[in-house]
């Protein structure tokens, strides 16, 4: 499972744990997610997260 | 592009929503090329304009207060080229061209003298999106401060540290959001860190004191020295190139290099020329919109009204120098351009302090 570091504010959307609140279940890929989604904690589009291992 | 293409309709809302014509964006920040980019996605048609005073590079200005330890160039900190943004997006860029005047009855921007961009440069629709200038204080010496505002600014930050050398002595003007992360930054990169600001505790205004103090300590672990309810006097450039810093309490510092993070202008000069109504920021309602109907503003150069905030019971408009209502105005207005009215509201909001020393989310 990958995880991805949204570049603003630092917000990692773990693929192991989703995000469930916004209807991603755990383990949810990133390629799932939708394009439309962004960061919850800054706004930023999706676009913008980089991946990153941790 | 298919020639005998027609601008999408708009999808409802009041029938001055004006879903055609040509949108203007002046700034190429996160604001203005987020909205560029969200109007685009609702608009495949639709002719977009940049303007801006600077290249036009994409990047997150928030990255700024934490790339120095990580070494990063700020050649490295664009994400997209102004080039390559507006070729992805379908979208014209003006980069290093100044707006002297927005003549409003002609729905036009009038470009400064020196630029070589088309002037005047008409818009069905204009959206300001124009930051904030640094704070710099009158200080006597305090002239010979760095500010780092932009990633322009930022690229000469760093050559200035880096000819300072390893282990230079920054002194930083100003507590605040910016400062203490420059601070933290700058003492994980090796640099000795001394921060000034008049008031009690750190981001005094968004953090309480308990935090303050926390955060303090954090810092202060990492060897950053505080002088807080203090003031800078005065400022003395040394024979060898090093500053001298006299305090009002008559403590002195030395320093290779000053940092001043003292706070932000927003940029209303232009919507003032032009007639519009101006507080600290360029006022705008519930929609974003200026006292012109065709006109827009966002981000570090806007007062947003106590309708765009109702989590604030009246009283005066307030600037939101963050990049979550930022990001929030931009969808909202983008929405609103494509012809689908949006009110820009702002829920609980997030800032985040990005002090690794000791991450903080403020809500409201």
């Amino acid at each position: 499972m990958k995880t991805y570091v949204c570049i603003v504010c630092g917000f990692v959307y773990d693929e192991a744990l989703g995000r469930p609140e916004d209807g991603l279940p755990p383990g949810t890929l990133w390629e799932a997610v939708p394009a439309s989604w962004s960061c919850p904690e800054c706004g930023v589009a999706k676009a913008d997260f980089e991946a990153v291992m941790i | 592009m298919n020639t005998s293409a027609v601008p999408a309709p708009g999808r409802g809302g009041a029938p001055d929503s004006g879903a055609s014509g040509s949108v203007v964006i002046v700034g190429c920040g996160i604001a203005g090329w987020t909205v560029a980019r969200e109007l685009r996605q609702r608009e495949p048609d639709r002719p977009i304009t940049l303007v801006c005073a600077d290249q036009g590079h994409f990047y997150a200005k928030p990255m700024l207060s934490n790339a120095l330890a990580q070494n990063k160039a700020a050649g490295h900190l664009i994400q997209k080229t102004a080039a390559l943004q507006a070729q992805s997006l379908r979208a014209t860029v003006l980069p290093h061209t100044r707006v002297a005047a927005i003549e409003r009855a002609a729905r036009r921007l009038i470009m400064a003298s020196s630029s070589s961009a088309p002037s005047p440069l008409p818009y069905k629709q204009l959206v300001l999106a124009l930051g904030a200038d640094a704070i710099s204080l009158a200080t006597p010496g305090l002239e010979h401060a760095h500010s780092v505002n932009d990633i322009d600014d930022y690229h000469r930050f760093r050559n200035a540290l880096t000819a300072a050398g390893p282990g230079a002595r920054v002194a930083i003007v100003g507590g605040g959001l910016i400062g203490s992360e420059f601070a933290n930054d700058l003492a994980i990169g090796g640099y000795r860190v001394s921060v000034v600001d008049p008031a009690r505790w750190l981001i005094g205004n968004l953090i309480t004191a308990d935090n303050g103090a926390a955060l303090r300590a954090a810092l202060a672990g990492l060897g950053v020295e505080f002088y807080l309810e203090d003031v800078v006097n005065t400022v003395e450039r040394q024979a060898d190139g090093c500053y001298r810093i006299a305090l009002r309490s008559g403590t002195t510092l030395e320093a290779d290099l000053i940092l001043s993070a003292v706070g932000l202008r927003p940029r209303v000069s232009l919507a003032e020329l032009a007639g519009l109504n101006v507080a600290r920021g360029i006022l705008v309602d519930e929609m974003g919109r200026t006292s012109d109907p065709d006109i827009y503003a966002l981000g570090d150069c806007a007062a947003y009204t106590s309708a765009a905030r109702p989590d604030v019971a009246g009283g005066a408009a307030r600037v939101l120098p963050y990049i979550m209502p930022t990001m929030t105005a931009a969808k909202a207005i983008a929405a609103t351009l494509a012809g689908q009215p949006t009110p820009v509201r702002f829920g609980p909001m997030a800032v985040r302090v990005k002090t690794p020393a000791l991450p903080l989310t403020i809500s409201s």
